[in-house]
Formats: structure tokens, C-alpha cells, sequence
């Protein structure tokens, strides 16, 4: 049979004598061999794209009625809000969006930190990681300058006023980024150009350098084995998948899940009680008088602890920048042979609780006001957190490692895991009978026994 | 080989001349690109003085006037407060204010031309926010060190009321005082300083 192609197509074929379409699709996409038991933790990387490209969407529509001007910004976002059609829900959508951003991208880090990703030979893509982290807290800070409410305007004097802590040039560095003697229009405008353009761009050219890093070097995996070892005839790792369609359709449940959330968060709690957008932000800038409780918003909170639990000007802004340059080195820190957390000694889990312990109270810190106590939690949870990073050198090299396997694992589904879970319901409960009545009540010898054990399995697995 | 025959050297030549032509040229446009980012000459004309009245200002009062975009605070202090302001040197991390930003007329232990008005820029020498006014002795958030001062919420930080800050904050220096000076008893210019006699 011999088909004449049909018009369409030969506009294609027209297409792809002239760019290369079909192999960059392939090579990204369709031909991408990611490994097979990606888990939980691997939705947040897609989802990360998704709020990007949500914040581009809103961030656009948001500007058209926006004005960079310090008399007419608060005003405007007022504006947007109440007459705007449909105004209020792009604008959730985009202050909801930062902070999803920050959920999601935390989480991601977390995968890494659990499964080793950052190690060798994926280096680099942690580097660009870490990149794309401090654009966006740079994106996310001049973002919140610009509905010029008293948080706005209280968060960038004491951001800006960071720099002025370095010796020398420091006052002269901060009347350059501020363009006045105080934060005013002139920074409001600037904070507009860099947010709107000059961070985009940025973040976009940073995204891409992370996945052509990433499929470089390919995907690594929960079980944090090669998959490239083993290949079949074609070429292919035989313990991988292609990305699109197995990933993509995966992943679109991922998106369905984050959605529902996000969409809850728009529709019922934008403000989520004052950590997304601050109570504070709904009064307009007000250059004489600061807010009686100042703190950032939530995402920037562990860091801003870490600034004021060291009693010295100089140093607290080294502490602060510090903690997030150690997350740099993470790859150099960390000796362990072993990737994945699975297959990693007791101390190395010890110790990333800790830390994990650690960075969420230092985000509560954060949001509250300073008192003797708060100050002296925040100093050891400060310490917990630089030592989680500056002691790795030295604890990985104790950790006790359990043999890594030479293939993929694979992990009981949910659905296997229904008969493990009816017999631990029928060992915390037991059938009382009273007379004609039989009822099912708590056993508290099997309660007692399925703790202990439990308890046993957590010892085992920190050991 | 071929290429033996090459001589690359004036090749070498011409791209390090060009590099170097181009990284100097590079430097220059970078002049007026970072330059328009400085305060523009608007900017820096802004900041005429300003003339308070400190006739209406009750003992114990603290007024905020704007100047430069700044909040300066005007506070009459008490007999009282300068009595207990001498007792707490020991506490201070910078007393005598040598380390401080103030007009010579007013680097004495009050920080002030006339003891009892106290004239300061209202902005924490740590990061910038405005201090709290809190005058009383001794409430219940501050402990019973506190002597009334000014209490920054941001990191915390402890001034006495004559701006000098405490031991162990992490504010640097005392607060800034801006220059003044009086035109009459009750009326004085902020952003002006004593003409030296």
C-alpha cells in the first residue's frame, strides 16, 4: 500500500528537515530511560516546573494592571483584588504559588538528601540545583516588596540592610542596590525590572542547564544503583523505563494531587492564617514605623533564625549566608560510599533527622517573636544544623553500610501491603463477647506487643 | 604533518589582543550601566532640613518626624531617665559612644546638645527596623532588667533612652544621632549642625 501523506503531514516533514525537533523530543522525552521505581519523592521535580510555568502565566497577567510606583502599588494590588475581573484569583494563584514553589522545592531537596543524588557523578546537577534555590529566593524576596504593604517594605530594609554588615564596602553596596538613602520608588522600581525580567530569564537558563545535566547522567533511583550497567541488546538499561509516555503519565497523577491542594489553598485559605501572605502586608508602607512583630514569610524563616540567634552583627549575616553556601559543598561533605538512605548506615539517618528536626524548628523560631528562651533554641538548633553539614566529613566515614543490592528493589504495593495490615489490625483488637453480642475492642497485649516491636524495627534501622 | 608548517604564533597574538581590547571595553560599558544604578541626582538633592517644634512635646513624649525618608524621633526626657541613664554604663556596650555616629556637640553620656531632648534617627544600627518606644521600667515581655529604652522586635535588640546600646544584641553601635541644632529654645532643625563657634 502506498499512501500519499496527507498535507499536514508534509507540513511536518517540512518542519523537521529544518529543526530538530523529532531528536530533541527523543532524547529528552521518549527516549529518556529513567529508572523504574521512582517513588513519592520523584513527583517534585515536574512539580516544580508546573509552579514555574504557573508563575509566568498569573506573573504576566498580574503586571498588566500593576504600576511600580510607591504611591500607586498598594493601590494597584487593592485594585486587581476588588475590580479586576477575576483579578483576586491570579493574584492568589501567583501568592500561592510562591510559597507551593518553596513546598515543593524543599521537598525535592529532601529527596536528594534521602537518596544521595547529589553525589557522584550528579555533582553538577546539585550545584545548578542549588543555583535555581538562591534565584528564587532572590525572585521571591523582590516579589514581596511589590504590594508595598508594611512587610514588604520592613522585610527589604532588613534584607538589603544584610549587606551593609560587609566590612568596607558594604554601606556603599546597599545605597547601590537600594538606588537611595532608604528603600523607596526608586528600589520598588528596580525590584519590579529584576523580578519581572532579569530573575525569569535567569531561572529559565538554570532549569535548563539542571536537566541537560540531569539526562547527561541519568536519573538516580530510591535503591541508588546504576541502571546503566546493565543494558539490553538495543542499548537500553533494562531496569528503565522511558520518561514519556511511563513518567509523563505518572507524573500527571502527581499533578492532579498537587492541584487539589493548591486549589484548596486559593479557594479557601489564600492567607493560610498569615504564613502566606502576613497580616501586616494588607497596610500600606509606612517609612516611620515598623510593625510591632516582624518576620518573613515562612519559606525564608529557618535562615532568618540562624541571623538572629548569633549576637553579632558581622557574624549573624555569615551564619546566615553560610548556611546556605555549606548546601554548596554537600557533595564534597559527604563521604559515604553508599547513595540511597535504604542502604546507609544508623548515624547518617540519625543525623539527617536531626537536621530535618532542626531546620523546621528554626522555621518556627523564625515566625515568632524574640524572647530569652526562643534565643537560646534557636542557638542549638543552629548549631544541629551546621553540624549536620560540617561533622559529615568525618561521622560518614563511621557509617556502618549495609550491602547494596546489584538491582533495582521492588517495593510491596499499597494493595500488597492489605494483609499485613489486617493482621496488625487483628493483633491490636480482639472479639469480647457479652451474651448474644460479639464486639471487636482494643487488645492491650497486642497493642503493647506491636510498640515494642515497632520500637525494635526503628533501633535496628538507626543502628 | 601539516601543521608544523603553520606559524599559529600571530594567531595567538590577535586573539589576545582582541581579548584584551574587548574585556577593556567591557569594563567601560559597565561604568555607566552600574553607575545608573546609584542614586540619582533627584535622590541625593532630596533631604532638605527639617524644623520640629519642641514646645508641645510633654515630658516622657516621643514625637517621629520624616527627614531624608528616615524617621528621627524627638523625645523629652524626665529627670528621672537622666538619672537612671548614668547608672547603666557597666551594661552598655559602647557608653561613652566612641564608636558611634553623632555630631561632636552631642558625644556625651546623654547624647544630647540639651539633656533633655533627645533627638535620634528611630532605625537599629543591626538591620534597619525601628526600634519600639518602650519608656516603661521593668514590664513583664522585657524582664525585670529592663530600665525603658528601645526595644527592637526584629532581632531583639536593647537601647536605653539615650539610644546606647546594650551588651549582648546584636545591634553593633548606639543609634545614629542626625545632626541639629536649636533656632530657638522650643524650635530645632534637623539636618543642619551647629555652625562651629
Amino acid at each position: 500500500m502506498n499512501l500519499k501523506p496527507t498535507r499536514l503531514r508534509m507540513c511536518g516533514n517540512w518542519v523537521l528537515d529544518r529543526f530538530p525537533l523529532a531528536q530533541v523530543w527523543n532524547e529528552h522525552m521518549a527516549h529518556y530511560y529513567a529508572p523504574k521505581n521512582f517513588n513519592f519523592w520523584y513527583f517534585f521535580g515536574s512539580l516544580a516546573l508546573l509552579v514555574l510555568v504557573n508563575q509566568f502565566v498569573t506573573g504576566i497577567l498580574l503586571t498588566m494592571n500593576y504600576k511600580p510606583d510607591a504611591k500607586l502599588a498598594f493601590d494597584s494590588v487593592e485594585y486587581i483584588m476588588r475590580d479586576v475581573n477575576w483579578g483576586w484569583l491570579v493574584r492568589y494563584m501567583h501568592s500561592t504559588g510562591a510559597s507551593a514553589f518553596f513546598i515543593v522545592i524543599y521537598m525535592h531537596m529532601f529527596r536528594g538528601l534521602l537518596y544521595g543524588s547529589f553525589k557522584q557523578p550528579r555533582e553538577l546537577i546539585w550545584i545548578f540545583g542549588m543555583l535555581l534555590f538562591v534565584a528564587l529566593m532572590a525572585e521571591a524576596f523582590m516579589g514581596y516588596l511589590l504590594p508595598w504593604g508594611q512587610m514588604s517594605y520592613w522585610g527589604a530594609q532588613v534584607i538589603i540592610s544584610l549587606f551593609s554588615a560587609i566590612p568596607v564596602i558594604g554601606d556603599d553596596l546597599s545605597l547601590w542596590i537600594r538606588g537611595d538613602y532608604v528603600i523607596s520608588d526608586a528600589t520598588l522600581n528596580r525590584f519590579f525590572a529584576f523580578h519581572v525580567i532579569a530573575v525569569p530569564l535567569v531561572l529559565v537558563l538554570l532549569v535548563f542547564m539542571h536537566i541537560v545535566a540531569l539526562h547527561e547522567v541519568g536519573s538516580n533511583n530510591p535503591d541508588g544503583v546504576d541502571i546503566k550497567k546493565s543494558k539490553d541488546p538495543w542499548g537500553h538499561p533494562v531496569e528503565g523505563i522511558p520518561f514519556h509516555p511511563y513518567y509523563t503519565v505518572k507524573d500527571l497523577v502527581g499533578v492532579a494531587v498537587f492541584l487539589l491542594f493548591f486549589a484548596t489553598v486559593i479557594f479557601y485559605m489564600p492567607e493560610m492564617g498569615g504564613y502566606f501572605l502576613e497580616h501586616a502586608n494588607f497596610i500600606p508602607a509606612d517609612p516611620m514605623k515598623t510593625p510591632e512583630h516582624i518576620a518573613p514569610v515562612w519559606y525564608f524563616t529557618p535562615f532568618y533564625s540562624i541571623l538572629r540567634a548569633i549576637p553579632d552583627k558581622f557574624a549573624g549575616v555569615i551564619g546566615m549566608g553560610g548556611s546556605i553556601v555549606v548546601l554548596f559543598l554537600l557533595p564534597w561533605l559527604d563521604r559515604g560510599k553508599v547513595k540511597s538512605i535504604r542502604y546507609r548506615g544508623g548515624i547518617y539517618k540519625k543525623a539527617l533527622m536531626l537536621f530535618v528536626i532542626s531546620f523546621i524548628a528554626l522555621g518556627y523560631l523564625g515566625t515568632q517573636p524574640v524572647t530569652p528562651l526562643a534565643t537560646m533554641m534557636a542557638r542549638v538548633f543552629t548549631a544541629c544544623y551546621f553540624g549536620f553539614f560540617l561533622l559529615m566529613p568525618i561521622y560518614t566515614r563511621w557509617e556502618k553500610l549495609k550491602p547494596v543490592p546489584n538491582h533495582l528493589t521492588i517495593q510491596p504495593t499499597l494493595e500488597e501491603r492489605i494483609p499485613e495490615l489486617k493482621a496488625l489490625f487483628e493483633e491490636v483488637t480482639e472479639i469480647k463477647t457479652e451474651g448474644e453480642v460479639s464486639k471487636r475492642g482494643f487488645n492491650p497485649t497486642g497493642a503493647k506487643n506491636v510498640l515494642i516491636r515497632t520500637a525494635k524495627n526503628l533501633k535496628e534501622s538507626l543502628d | 604533518m601539516i601543521n608544523e608548517s603553520v606559524d599559529k604564533s600571530k594567531r595567538q597574538f590577535l586573539t589576545t589582543a582582541l581579548t584584551v581590547v574587548g574585556a577593556v571595553g567591557t569594563g567601560y560599558l559597565a561604568v555607566p550601566f552600574l553607575s545608573q544604578m546609584q542614586p540619582s541626582v533627584k535622590a541625593m538633592a532630596a533631604g532638605a532640613p527639617v524644623e520640629v517644634d519642641i514646645s508641645k512635646i510633654e515630658v516622657g513624649q516621643l514625637i517621629r518626624v520624616a527627614w531624608r525618608g528616615k524617621p528621627v524621633w524627638v523625645l523629652q526626657r524626665s529627670p528621672e531617665i537622666l538619672a537612671t541613664l548614668t547608672t547603666l554604663d557597666g551594661q552598655l556596650s559602647d557608653p561613652q559612644s566612641n564608636e558611634s555616629s553623632q555630631p561632636e556637640s552631642s558625644k556625651n553620656s546623654a547624647r544630647s546638645m540639651k539633656p533633655e531632648i533627645f533627638v535620634a534617627v528611630g532605625l537599629c544600627t543591626h538591620l534597619g527596623c525601628s526600634p519600639t518606644f518602650r519608656p516603661e521600667v521593668a514590664p513583664h515581655d522585657l524582664g525585670a532588667d529592663w530600665k525603658g529604652g528601645f526595644f527592637c522586635p526584629c532581632h531583639g535588640s536593647w537601647f536605653d533612652l539615650a539610644g546606647r546600646v546594650y551588651k549582648g544584641v546584636p545591634a553593633p553601635t548606639n543609634l545614629e544621632v542626625p545632626p541639629y541644632r536649636y533656632i530657638t529654645d522650643t524650635q530645632i532643625i534637623i539636618g543642619e549642625e551647629e555652625k562651629a563657634a
